[in-house]
């Protein structure tokens, strides 16, 4: 079975979101943090990531690109919902065009909390991201055989 | 073919995409302590290669694939014929053959990323296309010939014949690496949509494959590299071995001190590049020929 | 032996058929079996002049009425050249004519003595050209046929008059076997003035005011060559009293072979005088076809061939390469800003040229191998393209490359014609590039670095164009609708036969090389040298195989793969499929991606005056440099 866990690939969207999260993220990957150093890239296209992070509340006019983002995506794919906006729609819940958290349109694997989310967090949640896509790796392999 | 062109194409067949991986993950390794980081491991590319080839395979068209091949199937046969010693002008439209591959793979959707990175990728061709095909002709007006097996016999390296040629090769190698100024149409850094637009539409095994011919690739521009250095002296080989890696330094430093340049500035800095020490370069030699 | 007089005469009487029988049907019927017979009469010489041991031979036209019909036809070629400059009111233009032909009548009937020499000379060069005329140019009027039934269909605006277009057609084949066969520049000049008062009227076929203006543009600079061709003959006259092609080569006459050269630089559209042939696109397209590929624009080329052994080393030379040299890298750039297809071909045509012209400028041995080499690709795959092109504006009403989009999935049969096309234009391991490989070998055995950075250059920009057109042809289509292949069976046959020539003549190019380049090189030359070795040609070859061959197996090896398809990416907007995305108001827009043309800096009317003044300058003062040393 191959480790797949050592290139998780990242997408990164941010939603409806207030940018604390945003910025948070893009953090994460500067060298004071170095995410990289688990094999962590950042890309700019669904079809090449392996996780997708949500940073920010669904609204109406972006829940079609969320769900659309995550079809481009090939499996195994994993969602980590980053920052209490896309966990559950955040301080925005009630507004009348916010639908709720990311697991609103697609569903969502992990769950990052804060407000904002801490980078230190944000790594946590993706080392368990990583995780969880070997797992999801393993299991797809199984279910072809 | 002699026995020893035999086994530097075996050996490239088979070693040079670990190699150019290796190379890859130095690269990555040494760019992450040029910015203070710790950076992953240097066998990262290959873990990559690895995950892409177990993801799911999804396309936007099905046909991409069979370009892609052939471009991976074409970048080794350029790499081949170089190693077995043919012409080196041949390798190199061989080489010019494999990146309209690219293109055309690229293109193949039609897609507003792909369609940028495609005509950027087309213009980064029109730049440094002189000088790839000025570099054969100073290796021919040095040695009197275009034969990779015979310029490696002779008793004094090109280099002595080629400075500004290896100057402007240095140059155009940054765009050829997609190495920061020149890398316009896909970079290996911030993988964000335009400048990866080439390779936007190339899913898992696509992808790697894509990285794969990458790899012999860098493995090829390497031994052009070397080719002005070597000579019949074994001790050249040495020199042409360490000069490789300098270089190899070289475009990581580059890449690492430098911001993107736009459009114009590549295209007129790498003409005026070539036209000045590619041009200047030969015109000596061929008036000094005759 | 009477084949050649027939070869040359039989056009002119089918061209006098073709104006009178207004019927098109039979036409038709007519043209088929003269061309049929055009083609059947090279065949037969081709063969009695190999069986012969492929020796040069000349022929006396010992008859005085051969001479008088000439004589009248000059005369009255400058009658209608004038009556046609004063019913447009171009009278500067008539002059040319009329100095040029009263010289050459003062010259033959009045003038110094002349050294008798045969008029018609056949060697291996003629015989070359004979068969590119013969099939390709038949060819093309094959396509015609077809075409202009089509043309006249969707442009019910321009009068019918095909028997005239025809006519004019089958002149200009007869005027080429003559210009090809003459030996003594009187005849050479004299078809030379039929080529190109030919074209003069092809171009203005439509008589659109456009028409108009491009043909008589296409006249003065033709008509300029031509005066040029005259002055070099009297020249040559008053020096030695000689006319006959060979000796003035050989002999190494500077002024008239400098004439000469000038003369073929506007036949084959180079700088300053390329601007002749993009006016020539107006024309219906087989016209254009005919007049790129395998006529008027080789006429330039092959004389300047024939003087290449006079032009080596000398300051003509330099002159001829240095334009030639200009044109190509020029003439690509500007292309790269083209999006009307026949304009990129019409560019392209003028770029390679500019390399034949490079090549028979330096004058030696491997140059002219590459010369010859380009010169019979170059007019097959142009051939096929311009065909192609047509073909496809006939079914899709548009020549614009954009529109092209998806056309492998559209019109899959022509796009894939036109694909060989292209990739036998700049594609290793293809024809031109094996011509364009011996051309960078020989300039560096010529010592010539200026010419290397040319062609280095060149080829580049030409790369530029070429992968861009391709890349539109395959990518998805705009619009599903279905495009019904209005292309008839003769203009097929005429592009099947054009695309497996093509792909014989890259496979056969070893024996191509051994038999027919290399005994024209000996014939011009006395000695011939390949400039490739064969061994790199076999790589080349099976580089061509490869390149065929292994993208099929990609393709069957992929084919069974089952694989998911997922939209493409444009930041997660599609409207449910590729071609649409909904905008920033939450509707619907078509997504349309175009090539890059770099209009604000390669444009025409940026780059074309700049490029004509410098090249004119160039000309100019070379030319006055030559003849002023010479005198």
């Amino acid at each position: 079975m191959a480790n797949v866990s050592r290139s998780p690939w990242l997408l990164h969207y941010d939603g409806s979101s207030c940018n604390g999260c945003d910025i948070e993220v893009l953090a994460c990957l500067t060298p004071v943090y170095d995410a990289e150093r688990f094999g962590v890239v950042n890309t700019g296209n669904p079809m090449h990531a392996d996780i997708l992070l949500i940073t920010g509340g669904i609204n109406s006019q972006n829940a079609a690109v969320v769900e659309q983002i995550y079809n481009q995506m090939p499996n195994p794919k994993v969602v980590c919902a980053v920052g209490t906006c896309a966990c559950t729609g955040g301080v925005f819940k009630e507004c009348y065009n916010i639908k709720g958290g990311a697991d609103t349109v697609i569903p969502v694997d992990i769950y990052v909390p804060g407000c904002a989310a801490r980078p230190q967090s944000i790594i946590d949640g993706i080392v368990q991201a990583v995780g969880l896509f070997q797992k999801k790796h393993e299991e797809m392999k199984k279910e072809k055989k | 073919m002699e026995m020893k062109q035999i086994i530097f194409v075996l050996l490239y067949l088979v070693c040079a995409p670990f190699i150019g991986g290796f190379l890859d993950g130095v690269d990555r390794k040494l760019s992450a302590r040029m910015q203070g980081r710790k950076g992953p491991s240097v066998f990262q590319p290959f873990y990559d290669v690895i995950k892409l080839f177990q993801k799911e395979p999804l396309v936007v068209k099905r046909s991409q694939t069979f370009l892609v091949m052939t471009y991976l199937i074409f970048m080794v046969i350029t790499g081949g014929l170089f190693f077995a010693g043919m012409d080196l002008l041949l390798c190199f439209f061989s080489l010019t053959t494999c990146a309209m591959f690219l293109v055309l793979a690229a293109s193949f959707t039609h897609s507003p990323y792909a369609s940028v990175g495609c005509q950027r990728e087309l213009l980064q061709m029109m730049a440094y296309e002189p000088m790839v095909l000025l570099t054969a002709v100073g290796f021919y007006v040095a040695t009197d010939t275009f034969y990779v097996k015979d310029i490696i016999g002779m008793d004094m390296s090109a280099i002595v014949f080629l400075p500004g040629v290896f100057v402007g090769f240095l140059f155009i190698l940054t765009i050829k690496m997609r190495k920061s100024p020149f890398d316009l149409s896909t970079a290996h850094h911030a993988h964000q949509e335009i400048v990866r637009g080439v390779t936007q539409e190339m899913v898992g095994s696509n992808l790697a494959l894509i990285h794969l011919a990458e790899w012999y690739e860098t493995v090829f521009l390497m031994g052009v590299v070397a080719l002005f250095f070597i000579n019949s002296n074994p001790v050249s080989y040495v020199v042409a071995l360490i000069v490789v890696l300098a270089t190899y330094f070289f475009e990581i430093l580059i890449d690492n001190v430098s911001a993107r340049v736009n459009w114009k500035v590549l295209l007129v800095s790498t003409w005026v590049v070539t036209l000045v020490a590619g041009g200047v370069n030969l015109t000596i030699l061929v008036l000094m020929h005759r | 032996m009477n084949l050649i007089p027939f070869l040359i005469c039989f056009p002119f009487v089918v061209a006098v058929f073709m104006y009178l029988i207004r019927n098109n049907k039979i036409r038709n019927g007519v043209a088929y079996v003269s061309l049929g017979v055009i083609m059947a009469t090279a065949a037969f010489l081709l063969v009695d002049f190999i069986s012969n041991g492929a020796r040069a031979s000349a022929y006396q036209v010992e008859n005085e009425l051969v001479e008088m019909l000439i004589l009248i036809a000059e005369v009255g070629l400058m009658f209608l050249v004038v009556y046609q400059c004063i019913r447009y009111k171009k009278y500067l233009i008539s002059l040319l004519s009329v100095v040029q032909t009263l010289l050459v009548i003062w010259l033959e009937h009045f003038g110094p003595v002349i050294a008798d020499t045969p008029q018609l000379y056949l060697d291996r060069l003629s015989m070359l050209m004979i068969v590119i005329v013969a099939f390709i140019g038949g060819m093309i009027t094959i396509y015609a046929v077809g075409y202009m039934h089509g043309y006249h269909h969707y442009h019910t605006e321009f009068p019918d008059r095909r028997y005239y277009f025809f006519s004019l057609i089958f002149v200009f084949l007869g005027a080429m076997f003559g210009l090809v066969l003459s030996k003594s520049m009187l005849w050479l000049d004299f078809f030379w003035e039929v080529t190109s008062i030919c074209s003069f009227l092809l171009i203005g076929y439509t008589k659109t005011d456009e028409a108009i203006q491009n043909s008589f543009r296409a006249l003065w600079m033709n008509l300029l060559g031509g005066l040029m061709l005259a002055i070099g003959i009297a020249s040559a006259v008053f020096q030695m009293g000689l006319v006959d092609i060979q000796s003035i080569v050989n002999n190494g006459l500077i002024i008239p072979i400098a004439c000469f050269a000038f003369a073929a630089l506007t036949k084959s559209a180079q700088l300053p005088f390329s601007r002749w042939l993009l006016g020539a696109m107006v024309a219906p397209t087989p016209s254009s076809a005919l007049l790129h590929s395998a006529t008027m624009v080789k006429a330039g080329v092959y004389l300047l061939l024939r003087l290449s052994p006079a032009l080596s080393g000398t300051m003509t030379g330099t002159m001829v390469s240095f334009v030639g040299g200009l044109t190509f890298l020029l003439a690509s750039l500007l292309a790269i800003s083209k999006s009307d297809a026949k304009a990129v071909l019409a560019y392209s045509t003028i770029s390679n040229l500019g390399l034949i012209v490079a090549c028979a400028g330096v004058g030696m041995r491997q140059t002219i191998w590459a010369a010859i080499y380009l010169l019979i690709f170059h007019a097959v795959s142009k051939a096929m393209m311009f065909q192609d092109v047509g073909a496809v504006e006939n079914s899709l009403h548009s020549r614009n490359i954009e529109n092209m989009q998806g056309l492998i999935y559209r019109l899959p049969r022509l796009a894939f014609i036109m694909l060989i096309g292209i990739a036998g234009m700049y594609l290793a391991p293809f024809g031109m590039l094996i011509a364009k490989w011996a051309a960078f070998k020989a300039f560096v055995d010529a010592s010539n670095p200026l010419l290397i950075i040319f062609i280095a250059f060149g080829s580049s920009t030409t790369m530029f164009y070429w992968t861009k057109w391709m890349a539109k042809i395959i990518g998805p289509p705009r619009v599903d609708t279905p495009l019904r292949d209005v292309t008839k069976k003769n203009e097929y046959a005429s592009l099947y036969i054009h695309a497996f020539f093509m792909v014989v003549i890259c496979l056969l190019c070893v024996p191509m090389s051994k038999y027919v380049v290399l005994p024209i090189e000996l014939d011009l030359f006395g000695s011939a040298t390949m400039t490739l070795d064969s061994a790199d040609i076999m790589v080349m070859v099976i580089l061509l195989i490869a390149i065929v061959v292994l993208p099929f197996i990609c393709y069957l090896g992929t084919k069974r793969h089952k694989r998911k398809h997922v939209i493409s990416y444009m930041n997660g907007v599609n409207a449910g499929d590729n071609k649409n995305f909904i905008d920033s108001f939450g509707e619907e827009k078509q997504l349309y991606t175009a090539n890059w043309y770099m209009m604000d800096y390669l444009g025409e009317n940026k780059l074309l005056t700049p490029c004509i003044i410098v090249s004119a300058g160039m000309l100019l003062i070379m030319m006055c440099l030559i003849i002023g040393g010479a005198v």
